[in-house]
Order: C-alpha cells, then sequence, then structure tokens
C-alpha cells in the first residue's frame, strides 16, 4: 500500500496530483507529516508542494472541468473533514483520466459524495450569513464572532463587504482563531496574540458597547419574543431551522 | 430611540404576526456607492421564531389602528387591544440600526387603515421612500397595498418596494361580505392590477431603456386564510392557480385560521389553527408552480378536498395507477417529476447521471429518493419489484399510511391487564 505525505494544503494537494501522475504510482491514503502511518503501508512517498506544479494541474482541471465543479473541489477543501483529500484525489483523477469530465455522474460513489459535502458547505455558509448578529462596540466597529462547522469564513467575505460597506467591521471565528476586518476599504485576515475576553466568549462586555447597542438587543429580543404565535409554537421545527449550535451566539436567544 | 420605541415594536410586532408572508426574495441588487444594503435574489432567513416560521424581514404595522372592522381580524376597531403608531423615522432608523446587526433583511411593513385607504398608502409609502432615497438603503422592502388605494399611490410605492402585496383573506366574495361587510373583491383586485400592469409597463420599459428604474422587481404576493370560511380546497386552489397565470403573481400564502376574536358567532371556534390541511395545501402549490401539475388534476369535482392523511402528489397517483410504473432510464423528465418521492432535485440528478450509465435502485438511494414512496411506482436498472398496479392503489395506501407505532420490546413480559 502507498502512502502520500504532503503538508495538507490545497497546494499540496495538487502537487500530489502532479507526482503521482508523473511517478505512475497513485496512492491509497494520504497523510500529514508527522501523521501516524496506516497499518500495511509498504511504501511512502513525500510530495513537497510546488506552486508550478499545482498550477499545472488547476490549469489542466481548468480546461475539462465546469466552474461549479472547480468551486466545488475549493469548498470540499473548506470542509476539512478528515477524508476529504483523498476523496479530492480520486475526484480529480477520475475526471483526469476521463475523456470528459465526470462531475455528473452522480452514479459514481465520489462523485456524488463530493456534491454532498459541497452542498453541505453551502448551507453552512448560508448559515453564517443568516445567523451572524454583529454588535456594535464603543470605536463603532461592529462585531461579530461564529464558530461554524466548516471553515467558510473566506467564502461570506464578499457578500458582507458589499452588503455592509459603509460600517467597519470584524468576523471572528472563534473555534479556528481568526478572522477577517473590514476597514471601509479593504478587507485583511486578522489573528489576535493576546485575546480579550470578546475573543473568547464572542459576546462584547458592557463596557466596550456603544451607548445605545444595549437597547437595540433588548428590542430585537422583544421583537422576537412578540413575532411568535403562541397557538403555532413548535419548538421541533424551530430548533430544526434554528440550530442549537448556533444559539451561544445569536443575540435573540441570550437572557 | 427609547423605552417608548420598545413599547411600540412590542405592540406592533403582535398585531404584523398574522400575516405569514415572509419571503426576501427576488431581487438581486448590489450596494450601491455610499449606501447601506443589498439583496440577495434567492432571500436570506436571519433567525426563526419559536413557532418555527422564519424572521427574514422586520414585519411591523406602521399603526394597528384601523378603521375596519373584519371579523377574522386581531385589530379590527372593535376589538379591545393596546393601539399605537410609529413615526416614519422611527421606523426608519429603527429598520436600519437592525439591518447593520445582520438581524434582518429588509422591512416588510404593513398598517391599519386609519382616516382613509390613501391616506394610509401616503404614509406608508414615505417610509420606503425615505429609505430609499434619504438613507440610500439597498436591502429589501416588501409594502402591503392599502384595498382601495390610488393607482397614482400603487405606482409610486411599486418604484421604492420590492415586492407589493394585497391579501384576499376570504377566497370566496360571498364569505368575504359576510366576514368583512366594508370590503369587496374589487377593492382587494384592483390594487393587483395595478401592481400587474406597473410591472408589465415597467418591463417594456427596460427592454427600451436598460436603465429605467425597475418596478416591484419581486412582483407581488397574496395570502389566503385556509378555515375560517366553508370554502373547499377546490375553490382555494382553483383562485391561487389563476392568480399565478398573471404574470407579476410570485407566491399565495395559506394561513391556517387562528381564532382571535372567538367572541364572533360568524366564525368557527378551531381550538387548534388547521395546520395538516395548510401544509397540504402548500404542497398543492408547489405542485402547480414547481412540478408541472394542472389545478383540476390536484382537486376537482370529484375531489374537492386535499387528502389529510397523504400528500397531494401521492394522492395523484394513487387515482392514476395507470401511468405507472416509470422507467427510471428512459422517462421524460415530466414523467419522472411525479413519481411520489422524487423531487425536483433528483429528478434533475437522475437526468443528469442516467447518460453515463444505467442507475439502480442503490443509487437512486443515494442520489435521494425516498425509496420507500417510489418503489411501488418505477422501475429501473434491477429485476422488477411488485408495483401499485399488480398490488392495487388501496393496498399501498395501506403501507404508506401506517403510524409507526410504540417499539415493544419483546424480551419484556407484557400482562394483559384488562382496563376497567
Amino acid at each position: 500500500m502507498i502512502t502520500f505525505i504532503y503538508d495538507k494544503t490545497f497546494e499540496g494537494l495538487l502537487t500530489a496530483v502532479f507526482d503521482a501522475y508523473y511517478r505512475k504510482t497513485f496512492p491509497e491514503t494520504l497523510a500529514a507529516e508527522g501523521e501516524p502511518l496506516p497499518l500495511f503501508c509498504d511504501e511512502t512517498y513525500t510530495v513537497i508542494s510546488d506552486s508550478e506544479k499545482s498550477e499545472r494541474v488547476w490549469k489542466g482541471l481548468k480546461k475539462k472541468l465546469s466552474r461549479t465543479a472547480l468551486s466545488a473541489l475549493t469548498a470540499c477543501w473548506l470542509s476539512e473533514l478528515p477524508e476529504i483529500d483523498m476523496l479530492l484525489f480520486r475526484y480529480m483523477r477520475k475526471n483526469i483520466d476521463s475523456p470528459k469530465s465526470v462531475e455528473m455522474n452522480f452514479g459514481d460513489p465520489d462523485v456524488l459524495e463530493l456534491a454532498k459535502i459541497y452542498k453541505k458547505v453551502g448551507y453552512e455558509r448560508e448559515r453564517v450569513l443568516q445567523f451572524l448578529r454583529f454588535q456594535k462596540a464603543v470605536d463603532g466597529t461592529y462585531f461579530a464572532a461564529i464558530e461554524p462547522m466548516y471553515n467558510v469564513l473566506s467564502l461570506v467575505v464578499s457578500h458582507f463587504q458589499d452588503r455592509f460597506a459603509d460600517q467597519k467591521w470584524l468576523i471572528y471565528d472563534l473555534k479556528r482563531e481568526y478572522g477577517y476586518y473590514y476597514d471601509l476599504s479593504t478587507v485583511t485576515e486578522v489573528r489576535f496574540e493576546e485575546k480579550e475576553s470578546h475573543l473568547l466568549t464572542g459576546m462584547l462586555s458592557e463596557d466596550l458597547m456603544m451607548h445605545d447597542e444595549k437597547l437595540f438587543q433588548q428590542m430585537w429580543k422583544e421583537y422576537f419574543k412578540s413575532i411568535a404565535i403562541k397557538e403555532r409554537i413548535n419548538p421541533r421545527l424551530h430548533r430544526k431551522n434554528l440550530p442549537v449550535r448556533f444559539w451561544k451566539y445569536l443575540t435573540e436567544k441570550q437572557k | 430611540m427609547n423605552e417608548n420605541v420598545l413599547e411600540k415594536l412590542k405592540v406592533l410586532a403582535e398585531s404584523a404576526k398574522y400575516d405569514v408572508s415572509c419571503s426576501s426574495s427576488g431581487t438581486t441588487r448590489a450596494n450601491k456607492s455610499g449606501g447601506i444594503g443589498s439583496a440577495a435574489g434567492w432571500g436570506i432567513c436571519h433567525s426563526f421564531a419559536e413557532d418555527g416560521r422564519c424572521i427574514s424581514l422586520l414585519k411591523i404595522m406602521l399603526t394597528n389602528y384601523c378603521i375596519y372592522d373584519c371579523a377574522y381580524c386581531i385589530n379590527r376597531r372593535s376589538n379591545d387591544i393596546r393601539r399605537a403608531t410609529f413615526s416614519a423615522s422611527e421606523l426608519v432608523d429603527l429598520t436600519i440600526e437592525f439591518y447593520r446587526r445582520n438581524y434582518i433583511e429588509g422591512l416588510f411593513l404593513s398598517s391599519g387603515v386609519v382616516r382613509n385607504p390613501d391616506y394610509t398608502m401616503e404614509r406608508l409609502v414615505r417610509v420606503a421612500k425615505d429609505l430609499r432615497l434619504v438613507h440610500k438603503f439597498n436591502g429589501y422592502i416588501h409594502l402591503k397595498s392599502i384595498p382601495g388605494a390610488s393607482q397614482d399611490l400603487v405606482n409610486e410605492a411599486g418604484l421604492y418596494a420590492d415586492r407589493l402585496s394585497v391579501n384576499i383573506e376570504i377566497p370566496n366574495e360571498q364569505s368575504l361580505q359576510r366576514l368583512a361587510p366594508e370590503k369587496d373583491f374589487q377593492s382587494v383586485f384592483k390594487p393587483m392590477q395595478y401592481i400587474q400592469q406597473g410591472v408589465l409597463e415597467n418591463l417594456e420599459e427596460r427592454k427600451k431603456y436598460r436603465y429605467a428604474p425597475r418596478f416591484a422587481p419581486a412582483g407581488q404576493s397574496t395570502q389566503m386564510i385556509v378555515g375560517a370560511t366553508a370554502d373547499t380546497d377546490k375553490d382555494i386552489l382553483n383562485l391561487s392557480s389563476s392568480l399565478y397565470d398573471r404574470p407579476s403573481m410570485k407566491r399565495v400564502y395559506y394561513s391556517g385560521y387562528i381564532s382571535v376574536n372567538e367572541y364572533d358567532k360568524r366564525l368557527p371556534a378551531l381550538k387548534q389553527p388547521p395546520l395538516v390541511r395548510e401544509n397540504r395545501l402548500y404542497q398543492a402549490d408547489w405542485l402547480l408552480r414547481f412540478y408541472q401539475f394542472k389545478v383540476d388534476e390536484i382537486v376537482n369535482d370529484a375531489y374537492p378536498d386535499l387528502d389529510l392523511e397523504i400528500d397531494p402528489k401521492l394522492s395523484w397517483a394513487l387515482r392514476h395507477p395507470e401511468s405507472f410504473p416509470v422507467d427510471i432510464n428512459q422517462a421524460d423528465y415530466e414523467m419522472i417529476l411525479r413519481v411520489p418521492g422524487i423531487g425536483v432535485k433528483s429528478a434533475k440528478l437522475i437526468v443528469a447521471s442516467r447518460r453515463f450509465s444505467r442507475l439502480g435502485a442503490y443509487q437512486l438511494k443515494k442520489i435521494g429518493v425516498v425509496m420507500k414512496k417510489a418503489q411501488y411506482f418505477i422501475t429501473c436498472n434491477e429485476l422488477s419489484m411488485r408495483s401499485v398496479n399488480e398490488m392495487h392503489p388501496d393496498a399501498v395506501r395501506r403501507l404508506l399510511t401506517v403510524k409507526p407505532g410504540k417499539k415493544v420490546d419483546d424480551r419484556q413480559l407484557i400482562l394483559p391487564f384488562k382496563e376497567e
């Protein structure tokens, strides 16, 4: 059994595809550097990420695949699922080997699996658009924290940049400990060395809030309560549409 | 902004909540420089209330004072409830502040009728105009068109709003007359026609001038109350279907009647709103819009009401066993859509995938087909199963309507006590 060892980057994965075709040996498993090798592994090959090689693979895929399939590839990579690299590897290999793109062959288990994960990542992105809640800080910056299941923050930036073009904002991923900051002209990726309490809890403390922020939060909570029709209360549907894992950072769900 | 606004917000949200329309779809608009907001064509639901319904727009009334006395309405003038009125600037500020915090997608503004329809409509339009012109708001605006408002005002509203709506509420003119003596169908259909006319004229205009301002780009919608009168599903769906034939009508909403005015003897006293019937009506509505069904296939004189036990598509299939089984690997897309257990998405996946290889039951299941239902209505690349024709529709129906009872643990001893 052959294992390729690579650096767990997308570029590294594309390089692995290149090297596999160059060596004419294809791995059964992929592993990160330092990761314990699978049982019965009798050959390993270490991939060294190379932008030239990866770009050649990407260019080749671009010729064959539609834009949707390409964005499915990158979006699925962001899912960070444990087996995703091997799935993407097999998907790319099937497409390279076939005379024309197999992206529409949903009878193939890998193609279908990729389509499903792509959909899941898309849903998670949508949920961030839905459930992100900004709090206005004293300096006028709008702060929002969230813990998405997949690493989708990069996919939502353009939406918020367009929508809230005239306000400064910071969107922060508490799980992956990075965020995006918009300063009225450009968006930059930010990481913080020392973490203040709102970077851990996701909530601004009261002395950091704009003076009327509390009132608007209260208004939104009251509105949320009033708009529900008592005769139709349906907790199951409520939890299905508004998953509990988001409640921690939703203004209307705070006490 | 102060505590006073908070109180008004509570009162006016309570009054607005019985309007079920919530969608914020139909318009795609990028932010223009210096403005705030954008509109996403597919709509975004920002929260879900405890009844499970989505909160996409700030659904609110400008005022809940009303000169009318409609029997089904919580805000009728003879009701003793708390009344409040927002000023235009309060409402505009509230919308903008909520929007900036990503609470909402925009504003859905409705109002009780004060003084006369035109006066009320004018005030609604002023809020929308302020949002668009003063605050350069590019988010979604849904305005209620007040029955009886003049064409000029509706036309002005269409310039600022993404969607306009007029509620029919009662699907039958006699019943409407009985429950809302001050209204008639004329006052509802007139504004609908104005909106339609505006949308069509605008389409023509935009063919000539690409940058002509858009008129209510998300079209119009309406709502009907279900279960307040004796009307059958056939009446309701026939009306919906004829409304969908109009070019600008995007959605008809169905609202299960909630007994808000129990004292009124013209209305039935329902313990529970008819939620199942409402659900079945929405399913039928989907069949009309996305599954290429004709209304008389779903309900007709022989079947005036929808089956509450099974969904309308399955019900149609059981009434028409002669159309089945459908061969998944050969049949048209239209026919595959008619198989119970196959939705629009699965049907599209099937049609795309079968070019590569013939599909079997395992693959269908993976694609997302509900084989529990579909197995009786299809043949695929597999030995044929017992289809609806061999089994008889009634038998299939019985199999599909079995309620999963409590699981009995057979390791547990059960003593048959007689119930006294």
